[in-house]
């Protein structure tokens, strides 16, 4: 039912921090990796091997700079599904095949019911959604619910593909539904924002912004201009 | 957006279609319609032609065109289901007149029915897309009207070519008239409006500065800059639109004021045609000027309006 079910408790996502992405893309790689044999499988390539690789991707890092001189930065930015709270990509989807789970929020494709329209990604203001060309349905970010709910594998690797791959731990998944939790905390504390919170579709998941940059400190006392033999043994003493 | 072909096919030909079944019962209530016993029958399935082709060259652009049929279930909150199921419920009230008209029935009551419809069908249709919100050029009050119009100003034209006569011929004249104003006023009002969503609302990195793309993820062509980044150049959209005001509106009245004069079935035709044509040119362009939010996180480059 493309129906949004009325929210529920539990609102599963991301927590990504800005300030610690280093744009390493491994985040993408693993995401890529784990869901082109897990529950959207296959994730397709074109020419993956050759000239003008073509291929669906659930994750994208861009790398931006904001600001100008000394206060301008340079942030790497990953971009996935939000899991929004009003998500018209499942709105418009005529068939059910796009949908979000009342019990974690989780938006999700049914691919056996997908017809192709495309719709839904025309709905998303994010880019979330990519076509499958070869398989002729839309794929998209699962929050590898084949992971975080898989109990063949050991507990503490029960997290998305891209939040286990992350070197320098930019990324945190759990539960912003509720406000004690580890993510929700980090959230409060560092001041996570939404995207584009003017579109009105409340993403679930959340950026913390990039820290400020400790002032500089203050520049040192130049001493007087030394002369005669001072001025020699400055200069011997400063080689 | 990327004008493709099925979709605009699609929205051009079934408007056409549904316009023509829209004026079938109106001109039916007034009895402005010919009374030859071919000419219901005619109009009527030409019209549900015109619609069944854009209906079948929209499963055309489908990933799984076999499973088209499963568009129809969502009709709760999906507008693109909306207009599925009202397209094929409208063929029943049209089969029904053409019968009527044949056998003899009670035409006028069916042919409001299946107007009715039709319309519904096209509203429907528009909503897709001005209910999209990361589409500022679809997402706004000028769409539906504009929608509307030009499917009522096509149906007519089209309904002179299938040999209705004079009301529809001067229907259509007006029609071309206002429609035309309709459009020079939606496209005034998207270059006029200013974009809701910035670079730095899209990345929250406003706080700092001006944001810009220093990389981007990939180095090839994607699905999103493919299907949301379709670029026109502002010289060549300027020029289009002047095109499609000619072909689409200009040329057809011109054509029917002769037909009116020496009652030529070629000049409604060759109207039809033309304003298909000019039509044809305004769709492309509605989706081609067209920017989705998702080319902000690409620059400039993409965003291109």
């Amino acid at each position: 039912m493309t129906d949004i079910p009325a929210p529920g408790a539990k609102k599963l996502g991301l927590v990504i921090d800005l300030d610690t992405c280093v744009g390493c893309h491994a985040c993408a790689v693993n995401c890529k990796e784990w869901n082109t044999s897990g529950h959207s499988a296959p994730l397709t390539d074109f020419n993956a091997y050759q000239d003008h690789p073509d291929g669906v991707w659930l994750n994208r890092v861009h790398t931006y700079e904001a600001g100008e001189g000394l206060d301008s930065r340079t942030v790497h930015f990953p971009r996935s599904c939000l899991h929004c709270e009003q998500p018209a990509c499942v709105t418009v989807c005529p068939t059910g095949a796009s949908y979000k789970r009342a019990e974690d929020g989780i938006v999700l494709v049914n691919a056996d019911i997908c017809i192709g329209c495309k719709l839904c990604s025309w709905a998303c203001p994010y880019g979330a959604r990519e076509f499958d060309e070869d398989q002729g349905v839309m794929r998209k970010c699962t929050l590898c619910i084949d992971r975080i709910y898989n109990t063949n594998i050991p507990e503490p690797e029960r997290v998305p593909a891209c939040v286990a791959a992350c070197p320098a731990k930019a990324r945190h998944f759990g539960d912003l539904g509720d406000p004690d939790s580890a993510v929700s905390q980090l959230v409060a504390e560092r001041g996570g924002f939404d995207l584009m919170p003017e579109m009105g579709y409340k993403p679930v998941n959340k950026y913390l912004p990039p820290r400020q940059r400790p002032k500089p400190a203050a520049p040192v006392e130049t001493p007087r201009a030394a002369t005669g033999v001072l001025r020699w043994i400055d200069r011997v003493l400063s080689r | 957006m990327n004008p493709a072909f099925s979709v605009i096919i699609l929205t051009t030909a079934s408007g056409a279609g549904y316009g023509m079944l829209v004026w079938l019962g109106v001109l039916g209530v007034f009895g402005a319609l010919p009374q030859e016993r071919w000419f219901g029958v005619v109009a009527a399935l030409l019209a549900l032609a015109l619609s069944a082709a854009g209906l079948l060259a929209s499963t055309f652009h489908l990933g799984h065109p076999e499973r088209a049929w499963r568009a129809i279930s969502q009709w709760r909150s999906s507008w693109l289901s909306r207009e599925g199921v009202l397209g094929l419920f409208t063929n029943l009230p049209g089969v029904a007149f053409a019968a009527a008209w044949w056998f003899g029935g009670p035409t006028i009551v069916i042919g409001l029915v299946a107007g009715l419809c039709g319309l519904a069908t096209v509203a429907s249709q528009a909503m897709i897309y001005a209910s999209l919100k990361p589409i500022r050029q679809w997402c706004n009050s000028y769409v539906l009207p504009n929608f509307l119009l030009l499917s009522l100003y096509s149906g007519a034209i089209w309904l002179v070519a299938a040999g209705a006569g004079t009301a529809a011929a001067l229907i259509g004249i007006v029609l071309a008239v206002i429609a035309a104003g309709a459009k020079w006023s939606y496209w005034r009002f998207i270059d006029a409006a200013q974009p809701i969503a910035t670079i730095e609302s899209a990345t929250g990195l406003g706080a700092i500065g001006k944001v810009r793309p220093l990389e981007d993820p990939h180095t090839e062509e994607n699905y999103l800059l493919r299907e949301m980044g379709y670029v026109i150049g502002r010289k060549h959209a300027a020029k289009l639109r002047v095109i499609a005001l000619v072909v689409g509106f200009a040329v057809p009245v011109v054509l029917l004021v002769i037909g009116l004069a020496v009652a030529g079935v070629a000049c409604a035709v060759a109207a039809a045609l033309a304003a298909l044509a000019g039509i044809y040119i305004e769709r492309w362009l509605f989706f081609a000027e067209a920017t989705h939010t998702v080319t902000l996180y690409y620059g400039q480059r993409r965003a291109a309006a």
